[in-house]
C-alpha cells in the first residue's frame, strides 16, 4: 500500500465518469421513468373515470328503461280508453240506425196497411152497394145516393 | 520469476501485490508522487468506460414505454440509487448531481471489485506472455484508487459545504460545531472539524482497499493451495475458491453500496448545518 500519483489521476477519472453519467445516462433514464410513471398515472385515472362513467351509463339505463315502461303503460292505457270509447261509439251509432230504420219500416208498414184499408174499404162500399142493389133489385142511383154511400164508407172506417 | 525456479509462497503473494507502474520496478518509499501505477489507472478507466457504456446505452434508448429487459435493470438501479440519494440529500438541485455520482460510484467499484473473481493468475499471465511483470487487476485494492475516489467524495463535500453554508457560515461552523461558539472553543472545534474530515475520508478509503486487499489476499492463498499440486491442494483449492468467490460476491456488492451510501451521507452531512 504505497501512495503515488496514482490518486490524482483516479481523483480525475472519478470526476469525469461522474460528469459523463450526469449528462448522459441520469438524465434519460430519470425522464423515461418519470414519463412512464405520468403515462400509468393518467392511465389508472382513465379507468377511474370509466368506471365511473360505466356506473353514471348504467344508472341511465334503468331511469330511461323506467321512463319507457311508465309512458308504454300511458300509451296502453289511453289506447284502451280510446278503443272503448270507439266501441261505445259505434255502438250507439249503430243503435240509432237500427232505430231509424225500424221506424221507416214501420211507417211504410202503416202506410202499406192504410192503403190496403182504404182498398178493403172501398171493396166493401162496392160490395154493400152491390148487395144492397140485389137486395133492392133496382139500381141504386150511385149519384143520388152519394151522401149515403159516403157515409157508409165513412162507418166503415 | 524471471529467474527460472519456482517462487515460494511469499515470493508469489508479493509479487502479485506489486504493482505495475512508471518506476518499472517496486514502489520503495511509502509516498512518491512521481509514480504512476498503470495497471490501476488502465483497469479504472477500462472499467469506468466498460459501466457507463452499458448505461449510456441504456439510457440512450430509454423509453417511457413498454422497457426491455435490460432498460428494465438498469432502471431498477438508477431507480435504487434514487431513492437512497432522495432519502439522504434532502436539496433536490444538489442531487441533479448527486445522485448520478452515486450511481457512477456504485456501479464503477461494483465493477472493479468484481475483477477480484476472476482467477488470480488470469491476466498476470497473460500479461507476461506480453512481456508486463507485474499486474494487479483489481484497481479498488490499490489505496491509491479507493483512496482517490474517497478524495473526490470530500472535494464534493467541501464545494456543497462552501455551497450551502456560504463560505463566511462554512468558516463559522469549523469554529463553533460541534461544541458551542465560545472564543476558548474555537480551536477544539476546529479540531475536531479536521478531525472528522479526516477520518470520514481515510476511513472511507480504507474500508474499500481493506476489504478488497484482504479478498485478494485470500484469493492468493486459496490459489497458493491449488499449486501445491497435490490431492489435498487441489479438492482444497476447489472447495475453498468456490466458497470464498460465492461469499466475495456479497463482499463486492456491499462495498460498493457501502462506499455509495457512504458518499451520499457525507454529501448529505454538508447540506446540514449544525
Amino acid at each position: 500500500m504505497n501512495l503515488n500519483a496514482t490518486l490524482i489521476a483516479q481523483l480525475v477519472v472519478f470526476f469525469i465518469l461522474v460528469v459523463f453519467t450526469m449528462k448522459f445516462v441520469w438524465p434519460p433514464i430519470v425522464k423515461a421513468l418519470d414519463e412512464r410513471a405520468e403515462k400509468v398515472a393518467n392511465g389508472l385515472a382513465a379507468a377511474d373515470k370509466a368506471k365511473a362513467d360505466l356506473a353514471h351509463a348504467e344508472k341511465k339505463v334503468v331511469e330511461e328503461m323506467r321512463k319507457a315502461r311508465e309512458s308504454a303503460g300511458d300509451v296502453r292505457a289511453s289506447a284502451e280508453k280510446q278503443a272503448s270509447q270507439l266501441v261505445d261509439e259505434a255502438r250507439a251509432e249503430a243503435a240509432r240506425i237500427i232505430a231509424q230504420a225500424r221506424e221507416a219500416a214501420e211507417a211504410e208498414a202503416a202506410t202499406a196497411a192504410e192503403r190496403a184499408k182504404e182498398a178493403l174499404r172501398d171493396q166493401v162500399a162496392n160490395l154493400a152497394v152491390a148487395g144492397a142493389e140485389k137486395i133492392l133489385r133496382k139500381e141504386v142511383d150511385a149519384k143520388a145516393h152519394a151522401d149515403l154511400l159516403a157515409n157508409l164508407k165513412q162507418e166503415l172506417q | 520469476m524471471a529467474t527460472g525456479h519456482a517462487p515460494t509462497a511469499s515470493e508469489y503473494i508479493v509479487h502479485h501485490l506489486t504493482q505495475l507502474n512508471t518506476s518499472g520496478h517496486a514502489q520503495e518509499n511509502v509516498i512518491d508522487w512521481s509514480i504512476i501505477n498503470i495497471d490501476t489507472l488502465f483497469y479504472s478507466v477500462l472499467i469506468g468506460a466498460l459501466g457507463l457504456y452499458f448505461l449510456w446505452r441504456a439510457a440512450s434508448k430509454a423509453t417511457s414505454g413498454v422497457p426491455g429487459r435490460f432498460q428494465a435493470a438498469v432502471e431498477l438501479l438508477v431507480e435504487m440509487v434514487a431513492d437512497q440519494a432522495k432519502g439522504i440529500v434532502h436539496s433536490a438541485e444538489s442531487r441533479k448531481f448527486v445522485a448520478p455520482l452515486a450511481l457512477t460510484v456504485f456501479v464503477w467499484i461494483f465493477l472493479m471489485n468484481a475483477m477480484d473473481l476472476l482467477p488470480v493468475d488470469l491476466l498476470p499471465r497473460i500479461g507476461e506472455m506480453f512481456g508486463i511483470h507485474y499486474m494487479r487487476v483489481v484497481a479498488t485494492a490499490d489505496l491509491n484508487g479507493s483512496l482517490g475516489m474517497a478524495i473526490g467524495v470530500l472535494l464534493v463535500c467541501l464545494y456543497y459545504n462552501v455551497k450551502i453554508k456560504g463560505a463566511s457560515g462554512w468558516i463559522h461552523e469549523l469554529f463553533t460545531a460541534p461544541f458551542g461558539s465560545h472564543p476558548l472553543l474555537y480551536p477544539v472545534n476546529f479540531l475536531m472539524q479536521m478531525i472528522e474530515f479526516l477520518a470520514k475520508t481515510v476511513s472511507h478509503g480504507m474500508r474499500l482497499f481493506g476489504n478488497m486487499y484482504a479478498g485478494e489476499l485470500v484469493f492468493m492463498l486459496i490459489a497458493l493451495l491449488g499449486g501445491t499440486a497435490t490431492v489435498f491442494g487441489f479438492v482444497g483449492h476447489v472447495i475453498a475458491g468456490s466458497i470464498w468467490a460465492i461469499f466475495h460476491i456479497l463482499i463486492i456488492t456491499l462495498q460498493a453500496f457501502i462506499f455509495m451510501m457512504l458518499a451520499l451521507v457525507y454529501i448529505g452531512q454538508a447540506h446540514e448545518s449544525h
